[in-house]
């Protein structure tokens, strides 16, 4: 992750406790701040009041602070920095921080507190911050004394950008925010206890690079890891697959590390990953885990999981490797520093390529992509979500602006994964871990604030954005040009889906009853609101979604009834995959273990 | 196969340190036979949490993997696998009763090397250290002779030899 910035010295002199909070703020290069102010945090908001160097983003609801800062983080690489007050502020950002502690994203969140002496008395506002969060992050701070002030602002720096990033806390009580306090600058002595292991062993590295040029059919599976470790990350990562000629698929958090444009690219893997994809790892006798973790999404049914292969697992969070599968060769340490020891060791080592099985290996790749697997049908008035997907994917490519990309959570998500490409790390942001409805426009608007003349667009749907609805009002104050992009199916698609295939069609509570007119909704945020409801609408109003330089709103009425395909059913293994056409309606493959799933 | 492991962890002493590693266990749904903590250096900034759980190898792999990435652990050791070592806890046992009962309570306590810390005419607490499963035979053994109460502190253990942690 990024550098701390230019230190700052130590002084004698002693400044209320906001002001050293925000000093050292600056010091690790802190810009942004997406915040919400409350009586315990008032103290900071004075002081952030009185300077310059750091802005601050008001919000409209604390978990959309966080996960705007989320979206900051991921599509930047730095830390991001959220500030709330005690109580509801800090229970509101909770799901924000489980989200990142799920998708290893580096977040510093403030909290206000009660005043120190009132701690455990009930007070107003007062909620057991660092005992809530404590499962909900990296690490957590209570500050109970002036002196430690400082020392926990850097202490929270190193450990949410070190090893496995992630989210940390630091609890503010409001007396400490008040009374003066030292000013400490970043320690650049290792710290106590806490020193991941980012280098990887030399031995093992070998080990892997034999393991993988004898191999017959080899596969390269990426993840979240690649992206945290940082842009060099993926272009290294990019270079080793190039030079191995080994197909290379990409979980849902990892896609952009290695270019979808490339024929070596065989699309995502996992519950509704690519038929190809799926198929390889299914099938694949070496394969190479670039930091992803074997999540039960990617894995299916574990027992069935890739029988046949070596697996080499590399991880900068020992605590990931063997624990859902069993690996061969188990490297530990940071996926940038692991893919340059491999592209060295590469081309050192001296053992020969198993070339020819490699390349009965491509063929046999081929004829499953021939399966083509995201095929629709676009036809008649009624617009597919694929389609729109793909159409927007298309027009942005021809625009060829800097485009990111986020999702709610839902079949919409499952698409955009699926028919929009990236070529480059940082610019998708999902909720891959924790599945968060309403991450999508906030993060979108952090992604913005990072990226001002950037094209960002929140891929939604009508049941999810209207969970963190009320930031329209950000963009508006902000005039941050985010566009929502909308598949609106009128159901909550996902839920529909498993209810379809797996509860007999009871469309149990699934129906997005009661909508608000998206279009009048947008309006009445400021901003502008289109809609498509039949096929050839649809370029016009992505054109104008894109051409209008403020936020919109696009509402893209979609086929209803469409369903995310291909699908591995919770419960079953990757060549029990159903591909859609003709397998609608009941999967045979699940079983009663299957349907406790998630 | 589950096996018993005997784990040994440094962590920084600090507020909250011990919820964290009480919040793994239960959050994750592993097994704490017992769990012991203290301060065991000179300036009390180091303490020492021994804990004793069960598991398969993959899991208890977990444990271990899981408790090192906290924050403030310094080290995590697996005295069980790491070689031979020494486990002890601490009981203090009251027995309440007259007559033959009380002499026969006297004589065993004698035989297991459990000291007499307390006596009344009607009561004795005895004080006794060893391995987990000569407690509970001591226990077992005063039941009909008037047990009243058990405190124990569950297990510490060090490695044997010259190995340190
Ligand atoms: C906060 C939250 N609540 C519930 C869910 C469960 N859930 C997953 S997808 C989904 C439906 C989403 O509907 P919509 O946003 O319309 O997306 P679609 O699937 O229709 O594309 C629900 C309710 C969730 N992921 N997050
Ligand atoms: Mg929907």
């Amino acid at each position: 992750m990024s550098a701390t910035a230019t230190p700052l010295p130590a002084t004698t002199e002693m400044r209320p406790g906001a002001e050293v909070v925000l000093r050292a703020l600056t010091e690790q290069g802190v810009e942004v701040i997406f915040g919400y102010p409350g009586g315990a945090v008032l103290p900071l908001y004075d002081a952030l009041f009185q300077q310059n160097s750091i802005r601050h983003i008001l919000v409209r609801h604390e978990q959309a602070a966080v996960h705007a800062a989320e979206g900051y983080a991921r599509s930047t690489g730095k830390v991001g920095v959220v500030l709330v007050t005690s109580g509801p502020g800090a229970t509101n950002a909770v799901t924000g921080l489980v989200d990142a502690l799920m998708d290893s994203i580096p977040i510093i969140c403030l909290t206000g507190q009660v005043p120190t002496h009132l701690i455990g008395n009930d007070a107003f506002q007062e909620a057991d911050t660092t005992g809530i969060t404590r499962p909900a992050t990296k690490h957590n701070y209570l500050v109970k004394r002036s002196e430690d002030l400082a020392g926990v602002v850097h202490d929270a720096f190193y450990v949410a950008r070190s090893g496995r990033p992630g989210p940390v806390v630091i609890d503010l009580p409001k007396d400490i925010l008040i009374k003066p306090a030292p000013y400490t600058p970043a320690p650049t002595v290792p710290h106590r206890s806490y020193r991941p292991v980012t280098q990887p062993d030399q031995a093992r590295i070998l080990e892997a690079v034999r393991l993988l040029k004898r191999s017959a059919r080899p596969v390269v599976y990426s993840g979240g890891g690649v992206i945290n470790s940082g842009p060099e990350a993926s272009r290294l990562l990019t270079e080793f697959v190039r030079m191995t000629g080994f197909p290379c698929t990409n979980t849902l958090m990892g896609l952009g590390a290695f270019p979808s444009s490339d024929p070596q690219f065989i699309g995502m893997l996992g519950m509704h990953g690519t038929y190809e994809a799926n198929l390889v790892m299914h099938g694949c006798d070496v394969m190479l885990n670039m930091g992803a973790r074997f999540d039960d999404r990617i894995t299916g049914r574990l027992d069935a999981f890739s029988q046949g292969s070596r697996k080499i697992h590399c991880d900068i969070d020992p605590s990931s490797i063997n624990k859902n599968v069993k690996v061969d060769v188990p490297i530990v340490g940071d996926a940038g520093n692991i893919l340059a020891a491999m592209i060295e060791c590469w081309k050192q080592d001296d053992t020969p390529v198993n070339k020819e099985a490699q390349t009965a290996w491509w063929r046999q790749i081929d004829q499953w992509r021939k399966q083509d697997c995201l095929a629709y049908v676009q036809q008649g008035k009624i617009i597919k979500p694929q389609h729109a997907v793909k159409r927007l994917f298309e027009i942005t490519q021809e625009l060829g602006r800097e485009t990111f990309i986020s999702t709610e959570v839902g079949q919409h998500q499952m698409w955009a994964a699926q028919y929009f490409g990236f070529d480059k790390p940082n610019r998708w942001m999902t909720s891959g871990g924790l599945g968060t409805m309403g991450y999508g426009l906030p993060a979108a608007m952090g992604v913005q604030i990072a990226h001002p003349d950037a094209l960002c667009i929140d891929i939604a749907g009508e049941a999810s954005i209207l969970m963190n609805i009320q930031e329209m009002g950000t963009l508006a104050q902000y005039r941050l040009p985010v566009k929502v992009f909308i598949l609106n199916n009128e159901y909550m698609g996902m839920v529909r889906q498993w209810q379809e295939l797996l509860h007999g069609s009871r469309y149990s509570e699934s129906y997005s009853a009661a909508l608000p007119d998206f279009v009048k909704l947008a309006e009445s945020f400021h901003a502008k609101g289109l809609r498509a409801t039949e096929a050839d609408q649809l370029d016009d109003v992505i054109r104008e979604m894109i051409a209008y330089p403020g936020p919109v709103i696009a509402d893209i009425c979609v086929d209803q009834k469409e369903n995310v395909f291909p699908m591995i059913p919770s419960g079953a293994a990757h060549n029990e995959m159903i591909l859609g056409v003709g397998q609608q309606g009941g999967v045979a493959g699940v079983t009663d273990e299957g349907k406790v799933l998630v | 196969m589950e096996r018993t492991a005997t784990i040994a962890v440094l962590v920084e002493n600090e507020a909250g340190v011990l919820a964290r590693v009480i919040g793994l266990f239960s959050g994750r749904g592993y097994n704490i036979e017992s769990l012991t903590v203290a301060p065991v250096d000179e300036t009390r900034s180091i303490s020492r949490i021994t804990v004793v759980t069960t598991g398969t190898e993959m899991i208890i792999e977990q444990i271990k993997a899981q408790l090192d990435r906290l924050v403030p652990v310094h080290k995590v050791s697996d005295l069980t696998l790491d070689g031979a070592h020494l486990q002890r806890e601490l009981a203090l046992i009251k027995v309440v009763g007259q007559g033959e009962a009380r002499v026969e309570a006297l004589r065993l306590a004698d035989a297991f090397r459990a000291r007499v810390v307390d006596a009344t005419t009607e009561s004795f607490v005895f004080e006794m250290t060893g391995n987990a499963e000569k407690i509970d035979a001591f226990c077992g053994l005063m039941k009909p002779l008037g047990l009243a109460e058990v405190c124990r502190t569950g297990a510490v253990a060090i490695a044997r030899g010259t190995r340190a942690l």
